[in-house]
C-alpha cells in the first residue's frame, strides 16, 4: 500500500519535470518500487526481471539516448484541458470496469480457479521441479516463449539496422 | 478496498497516457510508454495474488500458491519490453540526426517547410 | 559516452573485483532457475550487465575484443535455433513439437533436459541481444 503510494507520487513527479536527466533517474526508482511492489505480491521471479531489466537496462538505456540527443526538454505552453478530460473520462471507465472485477486476492477469483490449480498439482508430477514459474515458461507454455524469443531477436535485428550499420569504407 | 490496487493502477495508467499525449519531447513520451506498461504489469500480478498464498515455488507444508501463469507472462513480456524501448529510442536517435531536434512540433515543422 | 575512465584506480580495482561476481552470479541464475527464481531471461541480463560495467570502467575496445560483431550474431540466432532444436528433437524422437516428455528416458527425465537447454537457449539470445544494442548505442556516440 506505501508502495503504490509512492509510486504514484513518483508518476506525478515525471509529469512535472522538465529536466530529462531527473526524468530518468525517476523512472530507474520507479521501476525499482514496481519490483520491491512485486516481492510482496509474491511474485519473485517477475521481482527479479524488473530489478534487473527496468532499473537496470532499460535506465541505462535512455541515459544512452539523452547523452545522443539533448537533455533538457524545452519549455512550452501546453494546452493541456483536451488530454485531461480524455484521460479522465478514461480512467472513469476504466474504474467503472474494474467494479466487476473480483476482489483483490480472492481466492475464488477466475484466475485461481480456471487453469492454475492444474499447473500446480499437475508439476510436481509431470515435470519435477519445484520452481512453477520456470515449469510453466518453459514446458507448459513454451510456444509463448519461443514467440517472445523471437520478438527479442527481432528487436535487436531492428537496433542493429538503425544504429549499427556503417559508411561504406569505414573501418573501426 | 477489495479493488484499491486496481485504481493505483488505473492511476499510474492515465499519469502514462497523459504524459504520452502533452510531451512534446519522444525520450519523455517513452518514459511514459513504460509507466503505462509498468501499470499493466503491476495490474497482471496482482490478479495472480492469493490470500495466504507463497511464492510458485513448490515447499512442503503449503497448498496456497499465487497464480504461476501471470508471472510468467510478465516476466516475458518485460523482457519483450525492454527490447522494444531499445528499438523505439534508436529510433529517436535516428530522428535527431535527421533532424537536430527530438521535440515533436519543431520535427513537424521541418516536415512542413520541405 | 562510455569513455574509459583511466585515472580513476577506485572504479577500476571495483570493477576488476565485480566483475566476476557478476558473471558468477549470472551463470548461477542461469543452472539454478529450477529450484529458485530465476532462469534464462534474468541471467542473460545480468550477464549484460557485466558487460556494460567492464565498458564503462575500461572502455568498449577492450570490451569488443571479446564481444565481436561476428560472436555476437552468431550467438543470438544460435540461442533461437537451440530452442527450435530441441522442438525438433522431440518432433523426431515421437513426441509433440516441444514435448519433451520423449527426450530422456523417462518424462521426468526428459523434461528437465529440455528446459534446461531451452533455458541455455533464451540466455544466449537475451545476453547476446542486450549486449548488442548496448554497444548499437555506445558506438553511435563514439562516432563523430
Amino acid at each position: 500500500m506505501l508502495l503504490l503510494g509512492f509510486l504514484a507520487i513518483t508518476a506525478l513527479a515525471v509529469i512535472h519535470l522538465r529536466d530529462l536527466f531527473a526524468v530518468v533517474m525517476l523512472f530507474g526508482i520507479y521501476s525499482f518500487l514496481t519490483a520491491s511492489l512485486f516481492v510482496t505480491l509474491d511474485a519473485v521471479d517477475v521481482a527479479f526481471t524488473e530489478a534487473v531489466v527496468g532499473a537496470g537496462i532499460s535506465t541505462f538505456l535512455m541515459l544512452c539516448t539523452l547523452a545522443l540527443t539533448a537533455r533538457r526538454e524545452k519549455a512550452k505552453p501546453a494546452r493541456t484541458l483536451i488530454p485531461l478530460l480524455v484521460v479522465v473520462i478514461t480512467g472513469a471507465t476504466l474504474v467503472y470496469g474494474t467494479l466487476d472485477m473480483p476482489d483483490f486476492s480472492d481466492p475464488s477469483a477466475p484466475v485461481h480457479t480456471h487453469v492454475t490449480p492444474r499447473y500446480i498439482e499437475a508439476t510436481e508430477r509431470e515435470i519435477g521441479m519445484p520452481n512453477l514459474v520456470t515449469a510453466v515458461l518453459a514446458s507448459y507454455r513454451g510456444y509463448d516463449t519461443l514467440g517472445e524469443l523471437t520478438v527479442i531477436l527481432t528487436a535487436g535485428i531492428g537496433v542493429l539496422v538503425l544504429l549499427g550499420y556503417r559508411k561504406r569504407g569505414e573501418k573501426r | 478496498m477489495g479493488h484499491f490496487n486496481y485504481w493505483i493502477v488505473i492511476y499510474l495508467m492515465m499519469a502514462g497516457f497523459y504524459i504520452m499525449i502533452v510531451q512534446g519531447n519522444l525520450v519523455k513520451k517513452i518514459v511514459g510508454l513504460n509507466i503505462f506498461q509498468a501499470s499493466i504489469f503491476i495490474m497482471f500480478i496482482s490478479m495472480g495474488k492469493v490470500e495466504d498464498g507463497t511464492a510458485p515455488i513448490l515447499v512442503e507444508g503449503t497448498t496456497y500458491y499465487s497464480s504461476p501463469l501471470p508471472h510468467v507472462l510478465i516476466l516475458t513480456a518485460i523482457v519483450v519490453g525492454v527490447a522494444t524501448t531499445a528499438l523505439a529510442l534508436a529510433l529517436v536517435v535516428r530522428i535527431n540526426e535527421a533532424h537536430r531536434s527530438v521535440e515533436e512540433d519543431e520535427i513537424h515543422e521541418q516536415d512542413k517547410s520541405f | 559516452m562510455p569513455n574509459p575512465i583511466q585515472p580513476n584506480l577506485v572504479l577500476r580495482v571495483a570493477g576488476k573485483m565485480l566483475i566476476p561476481i557478476i558473471l558468477m552470479f549470472a551463470l548461477y541464475v542461469q543452472f539454478h532457475g529450477e529450484t529458485g527464481p530465476g532462469g534464462g531471461f534474468q541471467a542473460g541480463v545480468i550477464f549484460t550487465s557485466a558487460f556494460i560495467l567492464y565498458a564503462l570502467v575500461f572502455g568498449i575496445g577492450p570490451a569488443r575484443a571479446v564481444a565481436t560483431d561476428r560472436v555476437l550474431r552468431v550467438l543470438a540466432a544460435f540461442g533461437v535455433l537451440l530452442y527450435i532444436g530441441v522442438g525438433i528433437a522431440s518432433l523426431l524422437s515421437g513426441g509433440n513439437f516441444l514435448d519433451y516428455d520423449v527426450l530422456g528416458e523417462n518424462a521426468i527425465e526428459g523434461q528437465h533436459l529440455g528446459i534446461f537447454l531451452i533455458e541455455l537457449g533464451v540466455g544466449f539470445t537475451v545476453a547476446s541481444v542486450m549486449i548488442i544494442i548496448f554497444f548499437a548505442f555506445a558506438e553511435r556516440g563514439a562516432r563523430p
